[in-house]
């Protein structure tokens, strides 16, 4: 299925001459879980790494087939306002997050029920409104929030986060390392809950997974395939056994 | 103006249950007994304002109606993406208090001056802006337009006018030689300026949208970055229309729809002039 939703992904992308695909693949595993076997009626996503937003339309099945163009409803970043399942307009990073806490300190003020969870990037990671958001999350308590990082370690060699864990863990969020392609350990991960606590799932991730010119190759960030590239992607993605 | 905003969110915010009070680390001695009232609604959310707008984005996705305090370059010019991703092209409604406007805080130095505030978010489409210039005009737009689900900036100042003036736009005085529009808190020196010019002095609070009312070639008094109104005076303006532009497609397709291929700004020049 994930390999599925990876060719439609690359044709989506190739046709528009659009799409961030390698991050889209990164996160593909965890956003499969997340709406398969996690998320109730009541509870909220937010992709705070909006580039990846190929990967959220093939999730919700949606047509991609006008992606990208002049009067699609799906753009390179998500659009609240035009396509259906999507929770907030994210593009420029830094800002789901922290519209994420707003979600659920709402939740917590009027008691109603229902978690939030968040995907932002490791990248992300190095916008200061991120940390401002983490310190309000620990701060309120906010145990209704499910933080997921995408670490990718796309930016290992720019701005590097170091011990990722022992930086959430001392802001208070309860932290699980996973395996961010492992469905079983996504699974874990998505359930947890800790009383007063928010919970940051660090899901160590392979960007371009699957495709093994993309995989951790920044050349692949933001390309798109020729037609011989199309060709060989889907055939391998095919051939692949995940 | 103070006194006033700790009033009429006091009491707005005891009718409204939706109403939930972000302070930027200011105003907290102000609104203690409020938040002792209602720890639930009103938080000192602390010196972050990029995350606090973001935050009151998410707010307001729930259904509550975010009133956010600080200072205004702190709230303007630090959280400006915030201001316009997350509240103008989300569409959302969320409600933002300043104070300081362009150098209340004059002792304090250019980092606590804001004259360009009204300039700046009039670049948001979306956004209203209101500069009130007398504590009972703040209390009647604030009450009308909080809940009215759009990014609405309040732009309060030490500054202020003797009498309010409850209508958005007024017109003071009568004249035959001209016309000056003062903006909130300059309408008293402005008609003190004015006292005797055979000149007619109109009266505006709104920033945006400003209804101009087919005013042209006058003179506008503002309280904030002189110009900031300039746009809604200018003879014939030609750029991006001042909207969210929400297709995607190419830059040339958004060129044809905003009129700026060479065509285009042709039909518009030889209009404007008759040619």
């Amino acid at each position: 299925v994930i390999a599925e939703l990876k060719k439609r992904i690359v044709q989506a992308a190739y046709e528009s001459k659009e799409g961030h695909i390698a991050s889209a693949f990164s996160i593909l595993d965890i956003l499969w879980v997340l709406h398969n076997e996690i998320l109730r009626p009541d509870d909220c996503f937010i992709l705070s790494k909006g580039h990846a937003s190929l990967a959220l339309y093939a999730i919700l099945s949606l047509d991609l087939s006008d992606f990208a163009k002049y009067g699609s409803r799906l753009g390179g970043h998500p659009d609240r306002n035009k396509a259906v399942g999507v929770t907030a307009s994210t593009g420029s990073l830094g800002h789901g997050l922290p519209m994420a806490v707003g979600i659920s300190l709402a939740r917590k003020i009027k008691g109603v029920t229902g978690r939030v969870f968040c995907v932002i990037g490791d990248g992300e990671c190095n916008e200061g409104s991120i940390w401002e958001a983490c310190l309000l999350a620990a701060h309120h308590k906010l145990d209704n929030l499910t933080l997921i990082v995408d670490y990718n370690h796309s930016n290992d060699k720019s701005l590097s986060l170091e011990n990722l864990r022992d930086k959430l863990d001392s802001f208070n969020f309860l932290c699980l390392p996973i395996n961010g392609h492992n469905h079983d350990d996504i699974r874990t991960g998505l359930r947890y809950f800790r009383k007063n606590r928010p919970i940051a799932v660090i899901a160590e991730t392979i960007k371009g997974k699957d495709c093994k010119r993309m995989e951790n190759n920044p050349e692949w960030h933001h390309k798109i395939p020729n037609a011989v590239e199309l060709t060989e992607i889907l055939e391998e993605l095919s051939c692949g056994n995940n | 103006l103070r006194k006033q905003l700790i009033k009429t969110v006091s009491d707005v915010l005891e009718r409204d249950e939706r109403v939930v009070l972000l302070l930027g680390d200011i105003g907290v001695y102000g609104f203690s007994e409020l938040a002792k009232k209602f720890p639930k609604r009103v938080y000192n959310i602390g010196i972050c304002e990029q995350a606090s707008v973001s935050l009151a984005a998410g707010l307001a996705l729930e259904g509550m109606i975010p009133v956010f305090h600080t200072i205004a370059p702190f709230m303007v010019e630090r959280a400006l993406e915030q201001l316009k991703d997350d509240f103008g092209y989300q569409g959302i409604g969320g409600n933002f208090i300043s104070v300081g406007a362009s150098y209340d805080y004059a002792a304090l130095g250019c980092t606590h001056h804001c004259p360009s505030d009204v300039a700046i978010l009039k670049t948001i489409p979306n956004m209203e802006i209101f500069i009130p210039g007398h504590p009972l005009e703040f209390d009647k737009c604030f009450r009308q337009q909080y809940a009215d689900g759009r990014p609405t900036y309040f732009r309060l100042s030490e500054q202020s006018n003797a009498e309010p003036h409850l209508a958005l736009m007024d017109c003071i005085k009568s004249g035959l030689c001209g016309t000056v529009l003062a903006i909130g808190p300059m309408l008293d020196r402005t008609l003190e300026a004015c006292k005797d010019l055979d000149v007619t002095v109109f009266y505006s609070i709104h920033g945006a949208p400003f209804q101009g009312c087919g005013l042209k070639n006058i003179v506008v008094v503002e309280p904030c970055y002189e110009g900031s109104f300039a746009h809604e005076f200018s003879g014939l303006s030609i750029g991006v229309p001042r909207r969210f532009l929400t297709n995607y497609g190419t830059a040339a397709e958004h060129d044809d729809a905003c009129g700026l291929t060479p065509t285009d700004i042709r039909a518009q020049i030889m209009e404007y002039f008759n040619l």
